[in-house]
């Protein structure tokens, strides 16, 4: 795991794209196709199941060393992860771990798995005492399941091309799906024959993504070269019927047949050989529920009767990938969406209402969208999809084509009460802070949030709040009130499961309020008819 | 504490006895100063007396007008009856720890220091006290510093690597010990050197000390920029992320600090590699140290203040806290580089 440990090293520390995919290029080169699976299965996002809690791997490593526990606490606090601090704190061995990664994946790592304690133990200190820092951190962190390399798809799928001397496309395809790091499958997805088999039945294409729209409106030309659509919170996903099968993917490659049956079933009647793209959501009597109540779906294997019945979902079709087998990718837009609305047409009354087609709203200039968009809260949905009707179906991300063209959302300046060190990147720094607002002439906390502040502010925040901790509860330190922010939510109701009453979702920082003192910070009352002015117009 | 014969002032440590202070931060009638980093070495006192083999940096950090009086490591000197000697602290080139006595009394001031070995700069030398000041930048015991050689080992790597792939390496490094560090250990066959102005004076006057360093060019002094092609340029960390680095073209960036044991930092940083390479003692070295000292009282200062304090007690030292005003805390490192 010599090259592999560079590797995640390397990718781990730069930020740069370029430096990223020379250090990919580098290990790809020279790894042989048995650890180059696995380097890419973890690359890709995949990763064991956690195989030994970190709470023991953190009772073994004490056991090793002379250190306390609220010494390694003060470390952990510092560090800001587990793994690593175990990394960081068992005894000393500079000498390298040769084996091979497949090797310690298949046969040091996955065999552990339901294996006896005592068995386990023996196996993790043996490991660690061969590695050195930097792969017992590896270690330590495939076997906790906390594993995540700092690399996107795109990058790795840039660098296999570039390898391979295969088309982006070839490959993204070939890593869709399910498969398996055998040495088989690497030298497949790397080679230039181009098989019968090279779209298998159950492959999703990649999907197309948009961005959001960071100009004005004007810059997009002519109103009547593009197709406006509603854009639903769901969960993104392709429903494929091919050779009589059906096969449900999200967006994260994730095969979700099985968690929206009554999708799958009516998928059947579907013409085979067809790919639909669109929205799963939850639909009740004509309307959409909260993504809330979907969330309630997701996470699950199995659906209970009393759960299809509360929550039943739809999925809003928005385009068709695959029309009587054919890849029709590249037909254009208003194409595509011609064929998918007769295809949807034909289908019976029952299956017609799990498959519906997403309205296309229409508007004579950008001024009149942008005055429909502003009825988005009232519809439930997140504001408008811009797509050009001349498009063909992209790969990934991209700009130009398709828009997301999102609502403002909600803001409220809010007084920072409580704060705790963050992880990551910023671990060791006061990153995660709850804020509150005013109730009673009291601070009532509402409110965590994590991002949207810059490097700079970020260490100005953390030394102002080293400087007027005011207690200290475990990792967390309430601060004296003075700083007042400006927070951003995508959704905010009543809940009563929360103190303050009201439940924020996607809180985020817009700006630090420098110029206001926590007397200017919004109270409850302001954020309840927030809620009440939204939910009149919605009647 | 059976006197008080060093004691925390506003001002800095002070030694009434003999009326004078150690590392003063405010302007005082005469300073003691252990060694020439920037929170150690303030201008505006009367007048110093710095260890002999740090003279030349001293002089460059008070400038030309200042009222400075040297004393060799070792070489003892009594003001108002307290005798004083300064003996090698391993931190930088003429780092000291200050010995302090009187009456059958004995102080060290270690200011900073380290134990592992470093050509740049005298080994540390154990001094037996009955109060030791010890600094606590690293002292918690996920620091622990990799051998040096391993450190050199990955720098020269990263250096080759860049090479092939065409591209400059600009590492940061403090200015002031560090900088030489890297240019002493760094394998010279691989390419040409070059320094940042901030670095090329204080690397001049380790030369002029008889340090071993490889030859250097000055950025400023090169007209074509070909010449930076696989090179290595030594900056201090003020320069990352600035304007001044684009002259070198596409670059890889690498910075050595002994924050860069913690992933958390290596990333914030946002240079492209981290690399463990420290003037401080790592969390064994402080133990080494304050052992070797016998000390009755162990005071801690500058950095993981109580963490240390209460290892220290629990291991049957006796050990409290004392609170300074060097630039210290974690937040400061961002913004000068130095590790404290
Ligand atoms: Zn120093
Ligand atoms: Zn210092």
């Amino acid at each position: 795991m010599k090259l592999f440990t560079e590797l995640y090293t390397e990718l781990d520390q730069t930020n740069k794209t370029n430096e990223k995919v020379e250090v990919l290029r580098f290990y790809f080169e020279r790894a042989n196709a048995e650890n180059a699976a696995w380097a890419l299965y973890f690359l890709s996002g995949r990763k064991p199941r956690q195989i030994v809690p970190s709470k023991k791997l953190r009772e073994w490593a004490l056991a090793l060393t002379d250190i306390p526990e609220w010494l390694f606490d003060e470390s952990r606090d510092t560090v800001g992860d587990g793994a690593e601090t175990i990394a960081l704190l068992l005894p000393n061995n500079f000498e390298i771990d040769e084996t091979p990664l497949h090797e310690l994946v298949e046969k040091r790592l996955l065999p552990l798995r339901g294996a006896d304690e005592e068995i386990q133990r023996e196996e993790v200190i043996k490991s660690w005492n061969q590695m050195n820092y930097a792969q017992r951190l590896i270690y330590n962190k495939l076997i906790s399941g906390s594993f995540r390399v700092g690399v996107s798809q795109q990058l790795v799928t840039r660098t296999l091309s570039e390898i391979s001397e295969l088309p982006k496309d070839i490959i993204t395809q070939r890593l869709m799906g399910a498969w398996e790091p055998t040495p088989e499958f690497y030298q497949q997805l790397v080679s230039n024959e181009l098989g019968a088999d090279e779209t298998p039945i159950a492959r999703p294409y990649p999907f197309h993504l948009a961005h959001q729209i960071d100009f004005p409106l004007d810059d997009l030309g002519d109103v009547q070269e593009w197709q406006a659509e509603w854009k639903w919170d769901g969960i993104r996903a392709q429903v494929i019927k091919r050779a009589g099968q059906v096969f449900i993917w999200s967006r994260g490659e994730d095969l979700i047949t099985e968690r929206f049956p009554e999708i799958a079933f009516a998928a059947e009647n579907l013409p085979d050989g067809t790919v639909l793209d669109g929205e799963i959501l939850p639909w009740l009597d004509g309307s959409a529920l909260s993504f809330n109540e979907l969330q309630r779906r997701i996470g699950r294997k199995t659906i209970g009767a009393k759960l299809l019945a509360e929550v039943p979902v739809i999925l809003q079709c928005y385009d068709l990938l695959e029309f009587e087998s054919t890849d029709i990718r590249a037909f254009e837009f208003q194409e595509r969406r011609r064929i998918l609305s007769e295809i949807l047409d034909e289908l019976d009354t029952k299956t017609k209402k799990v498959f519906q087609i997403t309205e296309s709203v229409e508007a004579a200039s950008w001024k009149e969208f942008a005055e429909k968009r502003e009825t988005s809260r009232t519809l439930k949905v997140e504001g408008f999809m811009l797509k050009r009707l001349a498009s063909p179906y992209r790969v990934g991300r991209h700009r130009g084509d398709w828009w997301k063209w999102k609502v403002d959302p909600y803001t409220i300046d809010a007084v920072l009460l409580y704060a705790q060190k963050g992880t990551g990147k910023r671990s060791g720094l006061f990153t995660d802070y709850t804020f509150a607002v005013w109730s009673g002439g009291e601070l009532v906390p509402f409110a965590k949030a994590y991002s949207g502040l810059t490097d700079r502010e970020i260490r100005k925040v953390d030394k102002f709040i080293r400087e007027n901790t005011k207690e200290t509860f475990g990792p967390v330190r309430s601060v004296t009130p003075k700083l007042v922010f400006e927070l951003a939510f995508e959704a905010i109701q009543k809940s009563k499961r929360h103190k303050s009453g009201v439940a924020v979702r996607f809180p985020r920082i817009l700006r630090w309020r420098e110029d206001k003192t926590i007397k200017d910070a919004d109270s409850l009352e302001t954020i309840h008819a927030l809620i009440e002015s939204h939910e009149t117009t919605n009647e | 504490m059976k006197s008080e014969l060093i004691k925390l002032t506003d001002k800095g440590l002070y030694c009434k006895k003999g009326d004078f202070y150690i590392d003063p931060w405010l302007p005082v009638k005469k300073a003691l100063l252990t060694h020439a980093h920037a929170d150690h070495t303030y201008r505006g006192n009367q007048s110093y007396l710095v260890p002999e083999e740090g003279k030349r940096l001293s002089r460059i950090r008070l400038g030309d007008e200042a009222v400075i009086e040297t004393s060799k490591y070792g070489e003892t000197q009594y003001i108002d009856g307290v005798k004083i000697s300064f003996h090698p602290a391993g931190h930088v080139l003429g780092s000291a720890q200050l010995r302090v006595e009187y009456k059958d009394e004995i102080w060290v001031v270690s200011g900073d220091y380290k134990l592992t070995p470093d050509a740049t700069c005298a080994p540390f030398e154990a001094v037996r006290c009955h109060n030791f000041i010890t600094e606590a930048t690293f002292g918690l015991p996920i620091y622990r510093w990799t051998p040096t050689e391993i450190i050199f080992e990955e720098i020269n790597q990263w250096w080759r690597r860049n090479q092939e792939r065409g591209k400059v390496s600009v590492i940061f490094a403090y200015s002031l010990g560090k900088a030489q560090r890297v240019l002493n250990g760094i394998d010279r066959s691989i390419g040409q050197i070059f320094t940042h102005g901030a670095v090329e004076r204080l690397t001049e006057a380790y030369r002029e000390s008889g340090v071993d360093l490889p030859e250097t060019k000055y950025v400023g002094a090169v007209e074509n920029k070909k010449d930076f092609a696989g090179s290595l340029i030594v900056a201090p960390p003020s320069a990352a992320g600035s304007i001044w680095l684009r002259r070198f073209g596409a670059h890889s960036s690498g910075f050595a600090s002994g924050w860069m044991v913690v992933r958390g930092a290596r990333r914030r940083k946002a240079v492209d590699r981290g690399f463990v390479l420290s003037d401080h003692a790592d969390w064994e070295e402080l133990q080494t140290a304050i052992r070797a000292t016998s000390a009755e009282t162990v005071f801690v200062t500058h950095g993981f203040i109580p963490e240390l304090v209460r290892w220290l007690n629990e291991n049957g030292m006796n050990a409290k806290p004392l609170k300074a005003q060097y630039v210290g805390e974690e937040g400061e490192l961002e913004e000068t580089g130095h590790e404290h």
